[in-house]
């Protein structure tokens, strides 16, 4: 069968769009092909800089002929219905259709509609200008004379000739006949740029592929890549060196050459100095280039490793020389930026934080750095850090951010610090926490280990997670502009890889605290929000009506309720405290009060921090008592209340998510969250561990049964009765051995378990749990639950309740799934 | 080409190379214009490319213009920044189907054999902010140096480009550097002449890099700079106002005197912003005013005689 050749030929394409274009060329011509019943065999796509290319394989020369039969009305239906028949069917009288005879419901007309297959070169010529005038290219252009017109062709740089032939192997193939914007399909193209720019003509794809690389083109990208990735070891090898391979830039390279030419150059050795990092981010992102490592040592060396795009007449030395200076004048100004950023100490770059927005919400970098640091010190005892190191790490973790070589390769931040902070003598685990508070960045980076990293790090996510929270900007759909769900899985490893026992809405507590001083808080304190109102300004909004202050202050309506007495009062009224209107004004004056009441008590959260570096007061923690107050009172203590739920909601999914992804049960997560008041991450995950291996024994097994089951019948009863079935059993209402059994057991279970819980052995509670199995199978099977004495049948039902609240000590098993 | 005298070879002679490129341009079909007489921050800012790129009227031109980034200032000290540079800018409209063979003939034209050098059309599109201009293109390498930008213009002035011209801009100290094989900018030979008679890039230019430095960063009067701003964007919608031929606003007779006024805006802007005395958010909104004053000029330029179809 035919094959198809198909080839663009434009101006470079950049390198970062070729697999996907190629990709997106092979998709829509065979897709379309499917759509017309052209099957075809096979299909492969290619891209260099300056072509895409396609070859189809075993193609039908033909589409195969339609025949149809179309069901019309009954022979005779009204005329409207005989015609719209015709119509639709293309028949030219109704003497052209058939008639079906139905005794039943009455003769009918039947098309017999035959479409003969086109030729698939008409139907490549119809579908392939179309493909390339909607081609989905991420940016497009116009161009030339024709750009001038409305409807002129979009290519994603300019378009200057197109393959297209179709053909069987044996003979001469046929050019599909089409134009796109005054650009006819034809059989021909162009070698390489500079090697061999003469036009070349193909029949077929082999003989295309084939006169393609003697004219100094690799249309394959993985043969490029091949090429790039073999010259470039062997050129290291050969000087005992080894090159530092790079997948990413390896892709890239691969797409700015047609024939790679590997060369190696060096650089004078006084760059060595800088850091490996710093010298291979410039001369990876700047000039594309590999660097090289001697194997011993694992260190850079003053090598480099270029691919240019010809075989040069000099063999490569005017190349290498440019690209030496080229690469001599980068890393000089990297040298230079590296050291004068040495000249300043971190910690004098501070300053300037508070002039940098971190989010208009949530204030600057200079707040957020002080958050992150008393959450960190609070965090120092619970993974067992010194506290001094984690509140230096923490203040200096930012600061690289303002470095010249960290504003020059963003993606040395941290390491940046790691660097700097050695280098002003600041202790080992204090510096490695500039790089490590940033991880772990993804589900397969490394999870820091070193307690003053641990602490900083999940200060650093924590604080992230209740802010963004805190005004609402929470992550929907695809939509994590924040990379929250990153945060979180980040503070779920922190937490599971280093054994923390941490109760989490304690920390969030700490965390929003933390946020309602240093971020929400006005400049001259909440009390200044009282005197802001004013409905006649242009947004007729207020400040305090900002969410991130409704949070609190409306947290249980209260806003809602009283807005417009709240506004009332504040603007004044001319009629106030006359007579009549003494019930109104006493009703905005109470409104009002309170409204200056709860400002007054968010103002109390500045206190502690105001004294804190003030002695004795210092020795207290401004964090802990600061939430002290805010727990205290019921209106702040109920938004604190409500965000942590849902933060810790947000946490039950990541971790459903991670478990799943090892294999675990996730339905268990939900078993243990129903419990309530399960904030320790720790915990739960040991919880689900013992529970997952209790159910998949045999006693796990019958017990989930057994519960299951009790839990159906109780619910079928208690919806027939409309009432529940709590309390405690009544031992004189025992009437069969097995009950008594079942209530005993229950009651030493409970006891068990629970004891075992407290000790936190939870395999313990676990194998408590198991000795309920034969009491529980005896009871089901000798006990008629629904006893005809209305008093014995409550009593039973009790006692299933009681199964059911037994198992509560571990799992709420009705969450599991069976 | 071999009756050029060394003293004249763009390989040892800055002024060759800009003589040479304009020769080039010249021989192609281009009028080659003089630099504009206004302090601007690119070859793109001249009339003569961000008007003239609009319309449907043919275009082809070439010219030098000094630009100014007050913020790159470096007190000469940095071998390859400055805060005065030249740019050769050629603009063609329409962009003609050969223009990447046209620019690579003027790279040979200035001693650039491409059997011998590895040159590279590495993806950079283009945008400025300010004029309201974006275009898709290339940043071109010779042997991993960018040595010039090449782009077709798809918008200018937040009109579209109809039909599309293709822009040149040639980096000259840089690409001088390169052919005359310095590290630095102020050890460029200008006149490509020897001994007494040579005469350093540095000997015109390294006093004006100091007091242009000193003044953008330290000195510049920024009380009067804000008052020339307000001004300059004033006198610019007064003379968009007052173009206007007809109440149908049909015909523009004051494109050209306006856009002189956005232009000194936008310096004005560039020497405040290097005194850092506009901060993060009203940078975006003085960059914002800048670009709705291009936009508007380039509203009147399509009105204007050279910008209309007729």
């Amino acid at each position: 069968m035919p094959d198809l050749l198909l080839e663009l030929f434009s101006e470079e394409i950049p390198a970062r769009m070729q697999a996907k274009a190629a990709d997106d060329l092979r998709r829509m011509v065979t897709d379309r092909l499917v759509a017309e019943g052209l099957v075809y065999e096979g299909a492969k796509a290619f891209a260099t800089p300056r072509r895409l290319a396609l070859t189809v394989h075993g193609i039908p020369a033909r589409q195969s002929d339609l025949k149809e039969e179309r069901r019309g009305p009954r022979v005779g239906g009204p005329d409207a219905a005989i015609q719209g028949f015709l119509k639709a069917t293309g028949l030219a009288s109704i003497e052209e259709a058939k008639i079906q005879r139905d005794p039943k419901k009455g003769d009918f007309y039947i098309a017999l509609i035959e479409k003969p297959g086109r030729a698939t070169l008409d139907v490549l010529a119809e579908v392939l200008p179309v493909i390339i005038r909607t081609f989905p290219w991420p940016k497009s252009m116009r161009w030339g004379e024709r750009s001038g017109k409305p409807g002129a062709l979009q290519w994603v740089r300019p378009l200057h000739a197109i393959i297209a032939t179709f053909g069987l192997e044996t003979e001469e193939t046929d050019v599909v006949s089409f134009a796109v914007d005054g650009l006819e399909a034809g059989r021909t193209t162009r070698g390489h740029r500079f090697m061999a720019p003469a036009e070349i003509t193909v029949r077929r794809f082999e003989d295309y592929e084939a006169k393609l690389l003697d004219a100094k083109v690799v249309l394959d990208p993985e043969r490029r890549k091949d090429v790039i990735r073999t010259d470039a070891k062997t050129l290291a090898q050969a000087q005992n060196f080894e090159l530092v391979e790079d997948q990413v830039l390896l892709d890239e390279v691969a797409g700015l050459v047609e024939w790679p030419v590997v060369l190696m150059g060096s650089f004078d050795e006084e760059f060595l100095s800088i850091p490996d990092e710093v010298i291979r981010a410039t001369i990876r992102n700047n000039q594309k280039c590999f660097v090289v490592s001697d194997p011993g040592t694992r260190k850079l060396t003053n090598k480099f490793i270029l691919t240019a795009n010809i075989e040069a007449s000099d063999g490569g030395k005017a190349i290498v020389s440019g690209n030496e200076r080229v690469i001599r004048a980068r890393l000089s100004d990297a040298k230079y930026f590296y050291e004068s950023d040495l000249k300043t100490k971190l910690e004098a770059r501070l300053p300037k934080f508070d002039n940098i927005v971190f989010h208009e919400k949530l204030g600057t970098q200079g707040a957020r750095i002080k958050r992150i640091e008393r959450l960190a010190a609070e965090i120092a005892p619970l993974v067992g850090a010194d506290v001094e190191k984690v509140k230096r790490a923490a203040h200096l973790a930012k600061a690289d951010l303002l470095t010249e070589v960290v504003g020059e390769f963003p993606e040395l931040q941290g390491l940046m610090g790691k660097y700097y902070a050695l280098a002003q003598g600041e202790d080992a685990s204090v510096a490695a926490a500039s790089e490590e508070h940033y991880k772990p960045q993804g589900p397969a980076d490394r999870v820091p280990t070193d307690p003053v990293s641990v602490a900083v790090s999940l200060a650093d996510k924590i604080d992230t997670l209740m802010g963004f929270w805190a005004i609402d900007e929470k992550p929907t759909g695809s939509k994590d502009p924040f990379a929250l769900r990153r945060a979180a899985l980040g503070v779920i490893r922190l937490v599971l890889s280093n054994s923390v026992r941490a109760s989490l809405s304690d920390l969030f507590f700490k965390a929003i605290t933390l946020a309602v001083y240093f971020s929400f808080r006005p400049e001259h304190g909440y009390s200044q929000l009282a005197a802001t109102w004013d409905p006649q300004t242009e947004d007729g909004a207020a400040e305090w009506t900002e969410p991130r202050y409704m949070l609190f202050l409306n947290s249980d309506g209260f806003i809602d309720r009283n807005r417009d007495l709240i506004g009332m009062h504040q603007i004044g009224n001319p009629d106030l405290g006359s007579h009549e209107d003494e019930d109104k004004y006493t009703e905005r004056a109470e409104a009002y009060e309170e409204f200056n009441r709860r400002l007054s008590r968010l103002e109390a959260v500045a206190g502690p921090f105001m004294f804190e570096s003030v002695p004795p007061l210092a020795q207290f923690s401004a964090v802990s008592n600061a939430t002290e107050r805010l727990s205290s009172e019921e209106f702040t203590k109920l938004a604190m209340d409500t965000l942590t739920a849902d933060l810790l909601s947000f946490f039950a999914d990541r971790l459903k998510v991670q478990l799943r992804e090892q294999g675990a049960r996730h339905d268990l997560v939900d078993a243990v969250f129903a419990l309530g008041d399960q904030d320790d991450l720790l915990m739960v995950v040991r919880r689900v561990e013992a529970l997952g291996k209790f159910l998949d024994s045999d006693d796990g097994k019958n017990l989930l049964a057994g519960t299951k089951r009790a839990s159906n019948i109780l619910s079928i009863e208690e919806k027939k009765d409309k009432r529940s079935f709590d309390g405690t059993p009544d031992a004189a209402l025992y009437r069969l051995h097995e009950e008594k059994v079942l209530a005993k057991a229950i009651g030493e279970v409970k006891a068990e378990a629970g004891a075992a819980v407290a000790r936190e052995d939870f395999a313990g509670a676990m194998s408590a749990m198991a000795k309920l199995r034969p009491a529980v199978d005896a009871f089901f099977d000798k006990v008629k639950v629904n006893d005809d004495d209305a008093k014995v049948r409550e009593n039973r039902l009790k006692l299933l309740n009681e199964i059911r609240a037994a198992t509560r000590a571990v799992a709420d098993f009705s969450k599991i799934q069976d | 080409m071999d009756a050029i005298p060394p003293h004249m070879r763009p390989e040892r002679s800055f002024q060759g190379l800009i003589l040479t490129l304009q020769r080039y341009w010249a021989d192609y079909g281009c009028v080659i214009l003089q630099p504009y007489d206004m302090e601007v921050g690119a070859g793109t800012f001249h009339p003569a490319t961000t008007l003239r790129a609009l319309g449907p009227k043919r275009w082809n031109a070439a010219y030098v213009q000094p630009s100014r980034r007050p913020k790159d200032g470096r007190y000469g000290e940095n071998p390859n920044r400055l805060q005065h540079y030249y740019q050769f800018q050629v603009i063609l409209k329409p962009s003609p189907s050969d223009l990447q063979e046209l620019y690579l003939k003027s790279l040979a034209a200035i001693g650039i054999d491409s059997a011998l050098h590895d040159i590279r059309f590495v993806e950079d599109d283009w945008e400025s902010p300010t004029l309201g201009a974006w275009g898709l293109g290339w940043e071109c390498w010779c042997d991993g140096m960018e040595v010039s930008q090449f782009t077709y213009f798809q918008q200018v002035a937040g009109v579209e480009c109809a039909p599309v011209a293709g822009e040149l801009t040639y980096g000259l100290e840089r690409l001088a550097c390169y052919l005359q094989g310095v590290d630095r900018i102020m050890d460029l030979n200008f006149n490509g002449r020897d001994g007494d008679e040579k005469v350093l890039y540095s000997e015109i230019f390294l006093q004006a890099e100091q007091e242009y430095s000193r003044h953008n960063f330290e000195y510049a009067d920024t009380a009067m700079l804000f008052d020339q701003f307000r001004m300059a964007e004033g006198a610019c919608r007064k003379y968009l106002e007052d173009g206007w031929k007809g109440s149908d606003r049909k015909e523009h007779l004051m494109a050209l005197p306006a856009y002189d006024q956005c232009i000194k805006a936008s310096h004005v802007f560039n020497l405040l912003d290097a005194r850092g005395v506009i901060s993060v958010t009203e940078r975006q909104s003085y960059i914002m005013r800048v670009r709705e004053l291009a936009k508007a000029c380039g509203e009147a330029w399509v009105h204007a005689e050279a910008g209309r179809a007729s």
